[in-house]
């Protein structure tokens, strides 16, 4: 068996139920598994939540992830789109120790960056950023002369392009 | 009805007749329930007791055991039983009180998370939040537990709802979107599979605990009868493929025969079914795979691929399977004699051995041997852990399923004795054995009182070596015989100590008063500890050290 390492892409629908989140993130902690990114949210019909995993392994390990998720009573799909042509975003907020005179040279940025500044205080900003990983690294890298103060990000969230659903 | 009523209805509803378990404050309504229910309720003296009895009568009797304890310590008492019977497969449910809705969460007086805290060792579990939902989560615990891959289900049922009133019955069906085991098998990876074994000129069986779960010991051995290849079967797959028969070479892995050891090391293919491929059993992974053809049958797809790499994987129930495999496999199948005459040498150059002149010494082995031929191999046996298991499972040849009753993936010392309780309660007219480690005994010595309170005759033949023997013997081989914290002093004389229970007690000092004291616990229809002073520092033999390969065995050291 081929031994390499590769981030994957898994969709996961499950029941909207109290504690399915930690079944799941519990089956990762218990078996070894490594997430890289973790984001939870209903679905168009209340009744089920998606869960979007960015997953590191080999194929043994990912093979087992999904069979593993598969079997949680709560998890009525696994769906492992890394090969599929799919939309995935994230949405970061980044604090930023601003001057007043260091505001234009923000904005600047954050518009090529198709940011939005949405708080401006006496020392600090807030941009909203969404994208993919590279786009929201390089806009960070450039934050950091100014000092970035805080940094929460949701997740990533996937969607398969096309009528199909996962 | 209050929910305390519905509970038991329930569970009465499900099949329950019997159930094990301690009360407490917040359960209080439902034993008042159990006091006036046609349900029997068996009082252990620990809550882990209670489970491990369950799991004994769930693993005789196929169905699902239940067990009932209270919210906290009894809840937290239950774990160990619930890691143990999720580890093998087998069918619980337990239900724990639980504080008030209004409390949780606010560390009320005996206040547990145990949902959270067993999420990872049941199959599922729920925290009943609703009483009306009641009646359908024990019918889902039920499905669940029983069906696909068997394992324990916990339920948690806060005190309020058990008084509050309950309107709506059993939900016509389940609904459980999340839960489809897959029972029948691909019919082209069977396909694939006869070819495989049609090109196989070392074919090897490998079974497991999965044969007996499925029910599927009789389509086994009308695969045997076609294929007439050998078979090796595991720890718990003791009793699915009877030990005498000619094609058994007996169980496999760490102190597994030499055969079947040898053997499996050499196939060219190996069919595996219902097995998980456990570290106990491969050894030194890398050299366990070599080139071999693994074609491997399983309920879980998850156990496919977990461990080695499987050519042909079928998903499915085992007894469905075989039964398509026989349908497929051509009637003409030749036996591939040359294999098997080598089997058949390594088989009668390498049998299991111990040192049975020992002067004055009683063996281990010996004892067992003995239980085997005064009882005729019809008993049912539980172990303990420790070298009393492997002893048991070398010597106690099994022919049945459903009969070998032993901790398997957990391993847990103290699991012998109230299984061996439940087994008895499931199978009344049987007779019971748990062969036991003085060790291991000592953890849940206290259900002495259950047996005899309710007067079941259960045996337990104790190998007494004084030690916690199996960790002595890698510490004698391992760690240069410095005897950490495995001399037993101060154990007690059981004889005297079943006595004070109030059941029988027999000390066995010499070997030739073994065959009386044998026949005697046996026959004296009363719970009964017979307890062999054996020779202290025997070893368990052939060995395949942790970390080494399955052809790297120790028959001696
Ligand atoms: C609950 C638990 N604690 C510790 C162990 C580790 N352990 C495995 S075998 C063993 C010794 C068992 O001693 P005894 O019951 O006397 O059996 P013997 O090996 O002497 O036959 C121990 C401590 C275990 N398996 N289970
Ligand atoms: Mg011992």
């Amino acid at each position: 068996m081929e031994i390499s390492e590769h981030k994957h892409i898994i969709s996961v629908l499950v029941t909207n139920k109290p504690g399915v989140l930690a079944r799941v993130s519990g089956l990762f902690s218990r078996r070894g598994f490594n997430i890289e990114s973790l984001a939870v949210g209903t679905t168009n019909d209340p009744a089920y939540s998606r869960i979007s995993l960015v997953v590191h392994g080999d194929d043994r390990v990912i093979e087992q992830v999904t069979k593993q998720l598969n079997k949680l009573i709560d998890v009525i799909k696994v769906s492992d789109i890394t090969h599929s042509e799919t939309v995935l975003r994230e949405l970061v907020l980044v604090k930023i120790s601003a001057k007043p005179e260091q505001r234009t040279e923000i904005l600047t940025v954050s518009n090529t960056f198709r940011g939005k500044v949405i708080d401006i205080g006496d020392s600090s900003m807030i941009v909203e950023i969404t994208g993919h990983d590279e786009k929201i690294d390089a806009f960070i890298r450039l934050m950091k002369k100014y000092g970035i103060i805080e940094i929460v990000r949701t997740g990533k969230v996937v969607l398969v392009r096309g009528a199909a659903t996962t | 009805m209050t929910g305390a009523k519905a509970l038991i209805d329930g569970l009465i509803h499900e099949g329950t007749e019997v159930i094990f378990g301690i009360p407490g404050g917040v359960v209080l309504p439902i034993f008042d329930e159990i006091y006036d229910s046609k349900m029997k309720v068996i009082l252990t003296r620990h809550e882990q007791g209670a489970i491990h009895a369950a799991d004994g009568y769930a693993r005789v009797t196929g169905k699902a055991g239940v067990c009932i304890a209270t919210s906290g310590p009894g809840a937290t008492n239950l774990v160990t039983g619930l890691a143990n019977a999720h580890m093998d497969s087998i069918p619980l449910v337990a239900v724990t009180g639980q504080v008030g809705t209004g409390s949780i969460g606010r560390d009320a007086f005996q206040e547990a998370d145990i949902t959270g805290i067993t999420m990872p060792v049941t199959k599922h579990n729920y925290l009943v939040k609703d009483p009306e939902s009641l009646l359908r989560i024990i019918q889902e615990a039920f499905h669940i537990a029983t069906t696909g891959r068997p394992g324990p289900v916990l339920i948690d049922v806060p005190a309020d709802i058990t008084t509050m009133s309950v309107e709506s019955g059993f939900p016509k069906e389940i609904n459980l979107e999340g839960y489809k085991p897959t029972i029948i098998g691909h019919r082209k990876q069977i396909k694939n599979a006869v070819k495989a074994i049609e090109k196989a000129e070392r074919p090897l069986l490998y079974i497991g605990g999965g044969i007996i779960i499925a029910g599927a010991a009789e389509e086994l051995r009308r695969l045997v009868d076609i294929l007439k290849c050998p078979v090796t079967h595991t720890l718990m797959g003791k009793g699915a493929f009877p030990e005498d028969h000619e094609l058994s070479v007996g169980m496999l892995g760490m102190h597994g025969t030499w055969a079947a050891n040898t053997a499996i090391s050499n196939a060219d293919t190996v069919i595996a079914i219902g097995v998980r491929f456990d570290d106990r059993v491969t050894g030194r992974l890398d050299k366990f795979a070599g080139d071999t053809t693994f074609i491997h049958i399983d309920i879980d797809p998850a156990e496919i691929g977990k461990n080695v790499a499987v050519h042909i994987p079928i998903v499915g129930d085992a007894k469905n399977v075989l039964e398509t495999l026989i349908k497929e496999m051509p009637k003409d199948y030749a036996p591939r004699n040359a294999w098997l005459r080598t089997v058949e040498g390594w088989k009668k150059s390498h049998p299991l051995t111990y040192n049975g002149d020992s002067g004055s010494d009683i063996m281990p082995q010996y004892v067992v041997e003995r239980l085997y031929e005064i009882t005729k191999g019809e008993a049912i046996i539980s172990t303990e852990v420790g070298q009393n298991q492997m002893w048991a499972a070398q010597y106690y040849k099994m022919s049945k399923p459903r009969t070998w009753i032993s901790s398997g993936g957990l391993g847990t010392m103290g699991f012998g004795f109230p299984a061996a309780i439940g087994a008895q309660v499931g199978r009344p007219d049987a007779l019971v054995i748990d062969i036991a480690g003085d060790g291991s005994l000592m953890m849940n010595i206290q259900e002495l009182a259950t047996a005899v309170c309710h007067d079941l005759p259960v045996k337990i033949v104790v190998l007494n070596n004084g030690y916690l023997g199996m960790v002595r013997q890698w510490q004698q081989m391992f760690y240069k015989g410095r005897y950490s914290s495995t001399d037993l002093c101060g154990n007690p004389d059981f004889a005297p100590i079943a006595e004070a229970f109030g059941a029988a007690g027999i000390t066995v000092t010499a070997k030739d008063e073994l065959d009386d004291a044998l026949a005697e616990g046996m026959n004296n229809g009363r719970p009964t500890i017979i307890d062999v002073k054996v020779s202290r520092e025997a070893n368990v033999f052939p060995m395949v050290p942790k970390g080494k390969a399955l052809d790297e065995m120790i028959e001696e050291y």
